[in-house]
């Protein structure tokens, strides 16, 4: 039912060796004066799932959403998924149709309901029949749990609830890619627990993610590697398990302990 | 020994006032209703604040609540008495005589009614109605106002009535094909064909949309293409121009009616109708323009809100009649009616342009963070995430600034031309009908009648509030 961009994959030439789906490449980006990426090298691989943590105002936020210009970088190459990211608007329409993004404060559409949500990208970016669409949107609805909820509006759900189609909206354009810009500082404790399992049982199914958050705990489970940023750079990059039992550089090391002290 | 046992007695007691441990849940009971029915309403919103003497403060409060509250119901009786008496109670309903001014006279005037009767004279606006609703529209020519009327009335209706089929088709239908109904019926149409322009239009549109059709075809590449994709929407404006010409070109053998002949509530709904129906989308393109990044539509935006803005509208109806003609070559007449059409619409389009823009300051970043991560372009996430929004948060904004510009169409009459309140204004000055109630019952029925259109379009709005209210 569900059915895979192969087509579209098949007709695009890539410059890149086919399994790199994120490359960037001495990224540079300023807010005014403020020099806040800088020198970003980055290379993500299909199937890959990236935790990235850090301070905050360390520029993680910043880094994926350059991914999919909602910030725009002023210097150096990022390319996703085989299109270079430039000011050509075709190319920005082109990535952002292949990267999901979910926020930390949902940002669903308040005036359209839950099913209306997820359906409008497909009939208006990918052109799906609403039928179709409509089918699309109650799989991935199913799959986040909360089927039942199709015909509310998002003012009518619990924080989870929204995030959890915040990732339905965004998994119902079929991403080659998923951005999570800390999915749960925004929610309550008892509601963390149903966002983390989803993002986990998304990750299991090999989807490719980049992940800003700081529950080290999904962390250490789902990451094949943890980035570590601090002012603007990336300091630190390793596998989670070595990355939390046996931090190098002093200031992973305060990081950590600051925030698994408790 | 004797102090440690003392210790331990006072943590358990501690311990008794801490620890609670619920045996059996509290009761779920009903509100405490003391009061229900019109009777519990007038309990709890007027006597209730008056019958409190428990102590001085309060017995002085409620003293003072009762003293404004009988102040405050003698007013309004008074006044709603006053208003009664004067249009119905002590009213003159008839003139079986046909005596005109003296039907409305007391004994000491030269009448029969007797001294210091003041009420309204209904025989003078009986004798006036279709000079106060047409002006001097020729009569046997009103059925083709009343037709305009009833077709606009049926369409608009049908587009508010939710549970009606087709209300999409219908408004496109009210927007595009009504206005040229209207103006062929109320001028009569006939303003000559002119081929060229007709033509030009046609192939114009022609070519647009074969140029449209080609590049979803795939036929075009590169640069052009972007250019493909609005080609067919302007192509169809073109055809849709050119039909306009041709309607209201072609000679439907009515009889022509200048502009100059219309009058009364025609002139007040046509000039209104017009500037609402035209200011809300300009409006919503110059607010749009204002916050774009690119700096020639925010510049013109800018330059467009703030001159129509900062112009009173009387000086916008003078200038509308008085500089364009010089600006005009010999023998171009405009027509001075479209002239003022014309001046409110676009002052109109000022003012709307500047409530919308509130309401897109109002709406979170977020939302269009969400719509640009998704992929939508500008114009979907404008039109399908950001407008809806923003129109509902502004509501009532847009609701009065409509009402506002119902009411300003009166200024028209100082350009000359005579709308409800200007064709009411001529009539009091009608000897004929000369008594000392004259204006007062003209005044009247022009405020009943300005108030029935308002307090509709105010109702609309609150129902239209509580219908998009989606609770956040």
């Amino acid at each position: 039912m569900v059915k895979t961009s192969v087509a579209r994959d098949e007709k695009r030439k890539t410059s890149l060796d086919e399994t790199v789906i994120v490359s960037m490449e001495h990224v540079n980006k300023w807010f005014g004066e403020f020099h806040v990426l800088r020198d970003i090298n980055l290379r993500v691989v299909r199937g890959e799932r990236i935790v990235v943590c850090g301070p905050s105002g360390s520029g993680k936020s910043t880094l994926i959403r350059c991914l999919n210009r909602l910030e725009k970088h002023q210097d150096g190459d990022i390319n996703v998924h085989g299109i270079e990211l430039n000011n050509d608007v075709k190319n920005i329409d082109e990535i952002r149709r292949e990267v999901g993004m979910v926020f930390q404060h949902f940002n669903l559409f308040p005036h359209l309901s839950i099913l209306e949500n997820c359906m409008l990208a497909p009939i208006w970016v990918r052109k799906t029949p609403r039928a179709e669409a409509e089918e699309i949107a109650m799989h991935f609805l199913t799959r986040v749990k909360i089927p039942e909820q199709a015909s509310k509006y998002p003012g009518q759900l619990s924080g989870g609830q929204q995030q959890r189609v915040a990732i339905a909206r965004a998994l119902c354009m079929q991403p080659q890619l998923m951005l999570f810009d800390e999915p749960t500082s925004a929610l309550d404790p008892e509601m963390i627990k149903e966002v983390l399992d989803t993002m986990v049982e998304l990750a299991d199914d090999g989807m490719t993610m980049i992940c800003v958050t700081h529950e080290m705990g999904f962390a250490r489970r789902v990451a094949d590697r943890v980035i570590f940023m601090d002012e603007g750079q990336i300091v630190e990059q390793n596998e989670p398990e070595a990355f939390f039992s046996n931090p190098q550089s002093d200031r992973t090391k305060l990081f950590l302990s600051q925030i698994l002290g408790h | 020994m004797a102090s440690n046992g003392t210790s331990k007695q006072r943590s358990a007691a501690n311990n008794n006032e801490v620890a609670f441990i619920r045996q059996e849940d509290a009761p779920i009971l009903p509100p405490p209703t003391i009061s229900s029915g019109p009777a519990g309403w007038l309990y709890e919103n007027i006597f209730a604040s008056m019958l409190d003497y428990s102590s001085l403060g309060a017995a002085v409060k409620s003293i003072l609540m009762t003293v404004f509250t009988a102040f405050v119901a003698y007013v309004f009786v008074v006044q709603v008495y006053g208003l009664l008496d004067f249009a119905i109670l002590s009213a003159v309903w008839q003139d079986p005589e046909e005596q005109k001014r003296q039907v409305c006279w007391t004994v000491e005037q030269g009448g029969a009614l007797p001294n210091g009767w003041h009420g309204a004279c209904w025989p003078y606006i009986i004798a006036k109605t279709k000079f106060i609703l047409y002006g001097a529209y020729p009569n046997e020519s009103l059925w083709r106002v009343n037709s305009t009327y009833l077709l606009g009335a049926i369409l608009l209706a049908w587009v508010m009535i939710e549970r009606l089929p087709y209300r999409k088709f219908v408004a496109a239908f009210f927007l595009t094909i009504y206005p040229i109904f209207a103006t062929v019926m109320l001028t009569g149409g006939g303003f000559g064909l002119s081929q060229f322009s007709v033509g030009v239009n046609t192939i114009a549109g022609l070519a647009l949309i074969s140029f449209g059709r080609a590049g979803k075809a795939g036929w075009i590449t590169g640069p052009l293409l972007d250019f493909s994709k609005v080609a067919g929407l302007a192509g169809w404006f073109f055809i849709f121009f050119a039909a306009a010409l041709v309607s209201v070109g072609v000679d439907f053998d009515l009889e022509k009616i200048d502009t100059r002949d219309w009058g009364g509530l025609l002139i007040t709904l046509v000039v209104a109708t017009t500037a609402i129906v035209v200011s809300l989308p300009l409006g919503i393109l110059l607010a749009l323009g204002r916050r774009s990044n690119m700096p020639v539509a925010r510049t013109l935006s800018i330059i467009f809100i703030e001159f129509w803005r900062g112009v009173p509208l009387i000086t916008v109806l003078f200038m509308a009649s008085v500089m364009i003609p010089l600006f005009m070559p010999e023998g171009v007449n405009f027509d001075s009616l479209l002239r003022a059409l014309i001046g409110v619409t676009l002052w109109q389009s000022a003012y709307m342009a500047e409530v919308i823009r509130g309401g897109l300051q109002a709406i979170d970043k977020g939302q269009y963070e969400g719509a640009d991560a998704i992929g939508l372009s500008y114009w979907q996430s404008m039109r399908l995430i950001i407008l809806p929004q923003a129109l509902t948060r502004v509501l009532p904004g847009i609701v009065n600034t409509i009402i506002s510009v119902f009411k300003d169409t009166s200024l028209v009459s100082i350009v000359g031309l005579f709308d409800l309140l200007g064709a009411t204004q001529s009539t009091i000055a009608d000897a004929a009908w000369s008594t000392p109630v004259q204006a007062s019952t003209g005044y009247l029925v022009v405020a009943l009648i300005f108030f029935v259109f308002c307090f509709g379009m105010s109702r609309y709005s609150m129902y239209l509030e509580r219908k998009l209210n989606r609770g956040h």
